[in-house]
């Protein structure tokens, strides 16, 4: 029986792990009346894999047998894999058998599609619902969902879990067309939508009755994959952007392919994970979900790909000189956010500090303001720095020659703002 | 020089600080019990802990700190940095002179440095409450040692208190020799560990629970299972998880 359960485990946690969301923050679920656990606000990662990504929930499938055939996925029904399905009792006694010994904040459950959608969707819907009613369990959940379930089961599943995905995996139709040929925009679109609305919907009524349900109170995130398909970065952004505006997503998460599969639609086994271009695209990410920034201004069809040996904002500034330099005592806060070298809480300092009186190049590095980079983008009460008739190609090589490695910023790409 | 000697508790450190007002001693150091050899020519005075005095002091920080800037002096006096009580008696000097909230005055330097230490023992509070690894025992307590370079029980208390409610659990500081016990009723300081329970400060093997063999290989075959080799970063992960922490951790085997 313990090797059963060790070889499930190993089976359904190896196929999980290409769900790079790791995220168990944005839920205050308090431990009322002495049941097990809480999820505190900001998250707590409880240990790091050994390729540096937080670990902070117990991510499993709850089967690895599928009905789908999604060419880049280790669980579709034509690879040879070994499979496994674990009970829901199982799930349930490892969640709370981890979570009791301080190994997890929670629970990341997804599932093959063994059977029609809502069957498996209504078997991952028991396992939230059992660990909250019966163990009285206030850690986190996040569910899954799978594409076609019910809007009564996604109504379940949103009371239970804290959050709730539906991921997309490639960013356009016509990649889901060659890779997931199962799959529609459509079919994924539609719980995306339902989520959004009933989230909305149910915040509202909360206004009126204190005692409206949570439904997902931490939201619903997805994942695209990047660099399984020939799309641009252009499209991805382009697809991020119509999720946050039109479903309210609170993450998209990007993962860089991991060749795992020989496929001749596919990368081949030897190709490198695009790390770079996936670091690029977070930074993206934080533009337009921090800086104002829309999909647009970050690349266009003149400039479908994010320059790997920049970050973006400094490569918007490059093409938008004209725009600099700014005077920092009197720009606008959406302007300031703009400029290199400048990250959300500097901008903010200066906005608080300046009403105190004109800034300087020294209380800006007090402020914490790196200036290697944005002293050639501002002005300030002191004379200036280093504005001169630069060319952006000029201004790109004398900030790249000055500033650090190319691949130091690589890393760390859920904590780092804009150097 | 006046070189002052107090039992080591907080009270005892409030006690000091009343006694300096009311002596009206200048240039003094401040030292636990023990932890420090005075200098040849210092006078040394023994502080008798006084919990009225302690408690006027108290008052009166609270007074012009309030209480959450009160906390942060017992947050960095927890920190056992070894000429901590000077500085935090540099804040309180200054506080009293100037009748006023000094915290957010990074530009004294008792004020920074004072922050520093906050800083610090913030950190290791939060990653004692992600690398506290639970063993469950026969007599179904969840034990844990842990060797903090700080002294934060005090600090992750609550945490623990609030989040496993419905199970008995035992966290041990054996740098420090003292645990927190919660009973499903109350959380309790205790300095008393059954020896038998054991072995290299953790559980022993004869001690454990059902199952708790079976959920610590289920941990580590997890740990191994959710890495991506194609992606392997040791740098970043000694980085996030740094080798003095090893030990705590089940799925680094404990440190071995
Ligand atoms: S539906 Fe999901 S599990 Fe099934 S093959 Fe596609 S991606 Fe894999």
């Amino acid at each position: 029986m313990q090797e059963r359960i060790q070889e499930k485990l190993n089976i359904l946690a190896d196929s999980a792990k290409y769900d790079v969301s790791c995220s168990s923050s944005g839920s205050d679920r308090k431990n009322t009346d002495k049941g097990l656990g809480n999820a505190s606000n900001s998250g707590i990662c409880h240990t790091f894999t050994e390729d540096g990504r937080c670990v902070s929930l117990l991510k499993i499938l709850l089967t690895n047998h599928c009905i789908f055939d999604c060419a880049y996925c280790v669980s579709r029904k034509s690879n040879d894999v070994k499979r496994a399905a674990f009970t829901v009792q199982e799930v349930v006694d490892l969640t709370i058998g981890f979570y009791r010994r301080n190994y997890i904040e929670g629970l990341f459950l997804s599932s093959g599609i063994f059977k029609d959608a809502d069957t498996t969707m209504e078997r991952l819907v028991r396992i939230a619902k059992k660990l909250r009613l019966e163990h009285r369990f206030n850690g986190y959940i996040h569910l899954k969902t799978i594409p076609g379930a019910s809007d009564e089961l996604m109504k379940e599943a949103g009371l239970y879990a804290d959050r709730l995905s539906v991921n997309i995996e490639l960013p356009t139709e016509r990649g889901l067309k060659l890779l997931a040929p199962d799959k529609t925009f459509a079919t994924m679109e539609k719980p995306m939508g339902y989520i959004s609305n009933t989230i909305t919907a149910l915040n509202d009524t909360r206004k009126l009755m204190l005692s409206t349900p949570k439904f997902a109170p931490a939201g619903q995130s997805t994942q695209v994959i990047i660099g399984a398909t020939d799309e641009s970065d252009l499209e991805v952004i382009q697809t991020a952007d119509r999720f946050y505006r039109g479903f309210n997503l609170k993450r998209v998460y990007y993962s860089g392919y991991v060749p795992v599969l020989a496929d001749n639609r596919l990368p081949s086994l030897s190709s490198q994970v695009p790390l770079l271009r996936e670091n690029r695209l977070y930074q993206a990410d934080w533009l337009m979900r921090f800086y104002g920034f829309g999909a647009h201004e970050i690349l266009d069809d003149s400039n479908p790909f994010l320059d790997l040996d920049i970050d973006p904002k400094f490569g918007w500034a490059l093409r938008n000189l004209d725009l600099f330099p700014l005077d920092v005592n009197k720009a606008d806060l959406e302007m300031i956010l703009r400029v290199p070298g400048i990250g959300v809480r500097s901008a903010q300092k200066i906005v608080a500090t300046r009403k105190f009186g004109n800034l300087g190049w020294e209380n800006l590095r007090k402020l914490g303001i790196s200036l290697n980079r944005a002293r050639y983008f501002i002005v300030c009460k002191d004379p200036a720095l280093e504005i001169k008739d630069h060319s952006p190609e000029a201004l790109r090589h004398l900030v790249l020659s000055a500033g650090k490695s190319k691949f130091s910023d690589l890393w760390g790409v859920q904590t780092s703002l804009f150097g | 020089m006046i070189w002052l000697v107090y039992d080591g508790s907080f009270e005892g450190f409030l006690t000091t600080i009343f006694e300096i007002y009311e002596y009206k001693w200048s240039s003094v150091h401040i030292r636990k019990e023990g932890t420090s050899i005075p200098p040849l020519f210092a006078e040394v005075r023994t502080i008798v802990t006084d919990e009225e005095k302690a408690t006027r002091v108290w008052k009166k920080l609270v007074n012009i700190l309030d209480s959450s800037g009160v906390r942060k002096l017992w947050i960095a006096w927890l920190s056992e940095r070894e000429t901590i009580e000077d500085t935090i008696l540099g804040v309180v000097k200054y506080a009293i002179q100037l009748k006023q909230n000094v915290l957010s005055n990074f530009g004294n330097e008792h004020v920074l440095q004072m922050q520093q230490a906050v800083k610090s023992i913030g950190r290791e509070k939060h990653r004692m409450e992600a690398f506290v690894r639970f063993q469950l025992t026969k007599d179904d307590i969840y034990f844990s040692v842990i060797e903090p370079d700080f002294n934060v029980l005090p600090l992750i208390l609550s945490h623990f208190r609030d989040r496993y409610a419905d199970q008995r659990w035992f966290i041990f500081d054996s740098r420090r020799s003292y645990g927190i016990y919660y009973d499903l009723k109350t959380a309790e300081f205790v300095d008393f560990i059954p020896n038998s329970l054991l072995s290299k400060n953790r559980v022993s093997t004869e001690a454990f629970g059902e199952n708790e063999t079976l959920f610590q290989e289920l941990w580590k075959d997890y740990f191994k299972s959710t890495n991506i080799a194609g992606r392997k970063n040791t740098k970043l992960h000694v980085q996030h998880v740094p080798k003095r922490y090893w030990k705590y951790l089940v799925e680094k085997s404990f440190g071995i």
